[in-house]
């Protein structure tokens, strides 16, 4: 499956092994694996990942199909979960396959900085202290503007 | 129009509501915006900064000048912090 969205677990050795073995002879495998930050002093409790079933599917396809648009790649595969996380969980990866490893490398940098800012998903800190909403970041924002019409990469 | 109402994340804990059907005259999102900040001050408040609400119609992303155009879902939640 190219997108999944789940709130089990996942083991990202296994899932780069399963993605590999789909694309064999592709010649180039890139992956990202986002996982769950300590916050320092171990403090945090949980993390909570809030999605929009339906759109979020839909949302994670259509940045793929981009992606495949875009680049000369074999495949491309998402994988995001959704949920209560603990420190040191992984959270979500992106694998791309290409022939050449340009194409790999810049489909999972573009894959990610789509996915961060127009998939939806809202991040929740929980620790001894209280809860909060994670703020989105400008930088996140800033980086889709790389990938516009104009810009001299991609 | 009859739209359903869906919030996320900080936007539906401050209404207070998961989802809601709404009945709306509002030619667009930004309208329909405004018609729920005169609600109450719960509204008021999860509306006060148009800069951090996002809206999608039929889980689709749209800017808030969309019209809503028999658009059956309407959502609205805070810039989107995934990865």
């Amino acid at each position: 499956m190219s997108i999944r969205v789940q709130s089990d677990a996942f083991d990202m050795g296994r899932e780069l092994n399963d993605f590999a073995a789909r694309v064999a002879g592709a010649g180039a495998v890139v992956s990202f694996t986002g996982i769950t930050r300590d916050l320092g002093d171990g403090d945090l409790v949980v993390m909570e990942i809030e999605h929009y079933p339906g759109m979020t599917e839909t949302a994670l396809a259509a940045i793929r199909d981009q992606a495949m648009a875009r680049f000369s790649l074999a495949d491309a595969m998402i994988l995001h979960r959704y949920g209560a996380l603990a420190a040191a969980d992984p959270i979500m990866m992106v694998a791309t396959a290409a022939r050449h490893r340009a194409d790999a490398f810049a489909a999972a940098e573009f894959l990610m900085d789509y996915l961060k800012s127009r998939a939806p998903f809202w991040k929740k800190e929980v620790t001894a202290q209280g809860a909060a909403w994670v703020e989105a970041r400008a930088e996140d924002e800033d980086a889709l503007a790389r990938w516009s019409p104009g810009a001299d990469q991609g | 129009m009859q739209v359903e109402i869906r919030y996320f994340a900080w936007l539906r804990e401050r209404v207070g509501t998961a989802s809601e059907q709404v009945e709306t005259q509002a030619a667009t999102v930004a309208d329909l915006i405004e018609e729920l900040r005169r609600r109450d001050e719960g509204y008021a408040l999860a509306f006060s900064d148009t800069k951090s609400i996002r809206a999608a119609l039929d889980q689709t992303l749209v800017d808030l000048d969309a019209p809503l155009a028999g658009a059956r879902e309407v959502a609205f939640f805070p810039p989107m912090t995934g990865g």
